[in-house]
C-alpha cells in the first residue's frame, strides 16, 4: 500500500459540482440569518443604550443569552426543541436561519452599541441645538457616521457567521459541508473534497471582506 | 473701527442707539432670555446659583469667568441642553420648565436659537453646504433649492463661499467655525449663544472668527457669548458679565466691568487675564 497519499485533484474537481449544490444554502443561512440578525441587532443595540430600564433589561438579558450559548446548541434548540413546545417542526432551513440571525443579532447588538455610543456626544448636541428632533438628529447625523464606524466590525460578524453555518450540517440542512460528507460517504476523498470545501468557504469570505472594504473606502469621506 | 460704522439712527424712542452703531438694544420690549432665579446642580456641585439675567433683543452679552465658573452650563440651559432643578427659563416667550421641558417645547426654543460651539461640532460625513442647509431642509421644510440659495449668501457673509463642496476635515480650523456659524444663521435664529468659539483655534485664525461675530454683533443679532478673548469683550459687549461659583457676581458695560471693578472677585479675575 502507497503510504504517501497523493492529493488527487481530479478527485477534487469532480466534487466540485455537488459540492456548488450546497453553496446556494450556505448562501442563503448566512446571508438571511445576517440580514435579519442586523435588524435584531439594530433594535436591540438602540434598546440596550435606552434611557428607560424596561427596554434596556430586556436588551441585556437577550444579548447575554445569546452571546453566551454556542451557536450550535442554539441550532439544536430550535430545530428538535422548540417543535415540542410548538407541536409542529421547524425545517431545517428556517431553524439555522433562525440561530444565525438570533446568534449575530446578539453580537450585532453589540456592534451598534459600540458604533452609536462611539459618536462624540457634540455631534448630537450641534444637531439638537439646530432644532432637529431627537428621532432626526440620530436619523441623519449619528446612526450614517456610527453605521460606518460599524462596517470592519460587521464584516467580521458576517465571517464569523458565514463559517457559524458550517455546524448546521447536523441538522441536515444540505449546505456546504453536509453536501461533502454525503459525497465523501460515496467517494471515500475526505481530503480533496474538505480542501475544496475550505476553498469554498474561503471563497465566500473574501469575497464579503472585499465588497465592505470597498464600500468602505467609498464612503470614507470627511 | 466705531469710526467708519455708519448710523441708521432711528426715530422709535423705545429703541437705544448703542455702540454697534447701526443696530438696536430694544430694552423696552420683552426680553429675548431671561432667567429667573435658576439654580442647578451636578450631583452635590451647585453650579447655577439663582441666576437671575435678561438678555434684550439686540443686546450682545459677554459672559468672562474663570474655568469652572459655570459659564458653558448657564448658557447651555438657554438651549435646553442643560437640564436645570430650578427656577424658570423663558426663551422668545416660550418657557424652559425645570427637570427637562418635553421634546417638542425644547424643539420649538431650539429652532429659534443658534448655537456655536468650542469645538466646532460640524458634521463630519457633510459637505459643508449640507452641513448647512440640513436643518432649514429638515426642520424649516426648506427646498434644497431655497436652503442651497440661503447657504451660498451665508457661507459667502463668513468668506467661505467656494468651498461649499468641501468636507469639514479639508478646511482649517478657523473657516470650520465659520461655517459653523453659518449653519447657526442658516436657521435664522432670533439669538446666537457662543461657547468659547475661538478657545480650540490656532491664533492666527482667531481673528477670522471674532470678525465674522463682530459682523453679526453690528447687523443687530442678540447674542450671548462666553469668551476669553477680552480685548474683543470690551469692542462687542454691551454688558459683560462676571460669573464666579456658579453666581453672578458683577454685570454692567465692558468700561463699568473692565475699567471699575467693584468686587474683589471681578478685580482679582482681571487681573489675572489682562496681565499678559
Ligand atoms: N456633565 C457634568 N457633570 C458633572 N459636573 C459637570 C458637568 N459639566 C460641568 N460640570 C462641572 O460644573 C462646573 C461648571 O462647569 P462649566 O463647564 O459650566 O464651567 P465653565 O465656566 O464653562 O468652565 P470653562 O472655562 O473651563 O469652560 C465645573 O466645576 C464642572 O466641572
Ligand atoms: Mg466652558
Amino acid at each position: 500500500m502507497d503510504l504517501h497519499f497523493q492529493f488527487d485533484w481530479q478527485a477534487a474537481i469532480a466534487s466540485l459540482p455537488y459540492l456548488l449544490k450546497g453553496v446556494p444554502y450556505t448562501l442563503l443561512i448566512s446571508f438571511g440569518g445576517l440580514a435579519i440578525g442586523f435588524v435584531i441587532g439594530m433594535l436591540f443595540g438602540l434598546m440596550r443604550i435606552a434611557p428607560s430600564r424596561w427596554l434596556r433589561y430586556p436588551a441585556v438579558f437577550y444579548i447575554e443569552v445569546f452571546r453566551g450559548t454556542p451557536v450550535l446548541v442554539q441550532v439544536l434548540f430550535i430545530f428538535y426543541g422548540l417543535p415540542t413546545l410548538l407541536g409542529g417542526p421547524i425545517d431545517a432551513l428556517t431553524a439555522g436561519i433562525a440561530a444565525i440571525a438570533l446568534n449575530a443579532g446578539a453580537y450585532i447588538s453589540e456592534i451598534v452599541r459600540g458604533g452609536v455610543q462611539s459618536i462624540e456626544r457634540g455631534q448630537r448636541e450641534a444637531g439638537l441645538s439646530l432644532g432637529l428632533s431627537a428621532t432626526q438628529t440620530f436619523q441623519y447625523i449619528i446612526w450614517p457616521q456610527a453605521l460606518r464606524r460599524m462596517i470592519p466590525a460587521l464584516g467580521n460578524q458576517g465571517i464569523v457567521s458565514i463559517k457559524d453555518t458550517s455546524l448546521f450540517s447536523v441538522i441536515g440542512v444540505g449546505e456546504l459541508v453536509r453536501q461533502g460528507q454525503v459525497y465523501i460517504a460515496q467517494t471515500f476523498t475526505a481530503l480533496e473534497v474538505y480542501f475544496m470545501i475550505a476553498l469554498l468557504y474561503l471563497a465566500i469570505t473574501l469575497s464579503l471582506s472585499m465588497a465592505l472594504s470597498l464600500l468602505e473606502r467609498k464612503g470614507l469621506v470627511g | 473701527m466705531k469710526d467708519d460704522k455708519q448710523i441708521q439712527r432711528d426715530a422709535t424712542p423705545i429703541v437705544r442707539l448703542d455702540k454697534n452703531d447701526n443696530k438696536q438694544i430694544q430694552r423696552d420690549a420683552a426680553p429675548i432670555v431671561r432667567l429667573d432665579k435658576v439654580n442647578k446642580h451636578f450631583g452635590e456641585l451647585h453650579v447655577m446659583r439663582d441666576i437671575d439675567l435678561s438678555v434684550a433683543p439686540g443686546e450682545v452679552v459677554v459672559i468672562i469667568g474663570a474655568s469652572g465658573s459655570g459659564k458653558s452650563t448657564l448658557i447651555r440651559c438657554v438651549n435646553g441642553l442643560e437640564p436645570f432643578q430650578s427656577g424658570r427659563i423663558e426663551v422668545d416667550g416660550k418657557t424652559l420648565a425645570p427637570h427637562g421641558a418635553s421634546g417638542k417645547s425644547l424643539q420649538a426654543v431650539r429652532t429659534e436659537v443658534g448655537m456655536v460651539f468650542q469645538q466646532f461640532n460640524l458634521f463630519p460625513h457633510l459637505s459643508i453646504r449640507d452641513n448647512v442647509t440640513l436643518a432649514p431642509r429638515k426642520v424649516r421644510g426648506w427646498s434644497r433649492r431655497q436652503a442651497n440659495t440661503t447657504a451660498e449668501r451665508l457661507l459667502e457673509r463668513v468668506g467661505i463661499a467656494d468651498q461649499a463642496d468641501k468636507y469639514p476635515s479639508q478646511l482649517s480650523g478657523g473657516q470650520q467655525q465659520r461655517v459653523a456659524l453659518a449653519r447657526a444663521l442658516a436657521m435664522e435664529p432670533r439669538l446666537m449663544l457662543f461657547d468659547e468659539p475661538t478657545s480650540a483655534l490656532d491664533p492666527e485664525m482667531i481673528g477670522e472668527v471674532l470678525d465674522a461675530m463682530r459682523e453679526l454683533a453690528k447687523d443687530g443679532m442678540t447674542m450671548m457669548i462666553v469668551t476669553h478673548e477680552m480685548g474683543f469683550a470690551r469692542e462687542v459687549a454691551d454688558r459683560v458679565v462676571f460669573v464666579h461659583g456658579g453666581e453672578i457676581v458683577e454685570q454692567g458695560t465692558p468700561e463699568a466691568v473692565f475699567d471699575d471693578p467693584q468686587h474683589e472677585r471681578t478685580r482679582a479675575f482681571l487681573s489675572r487675564v489682562l496681565k499678559h
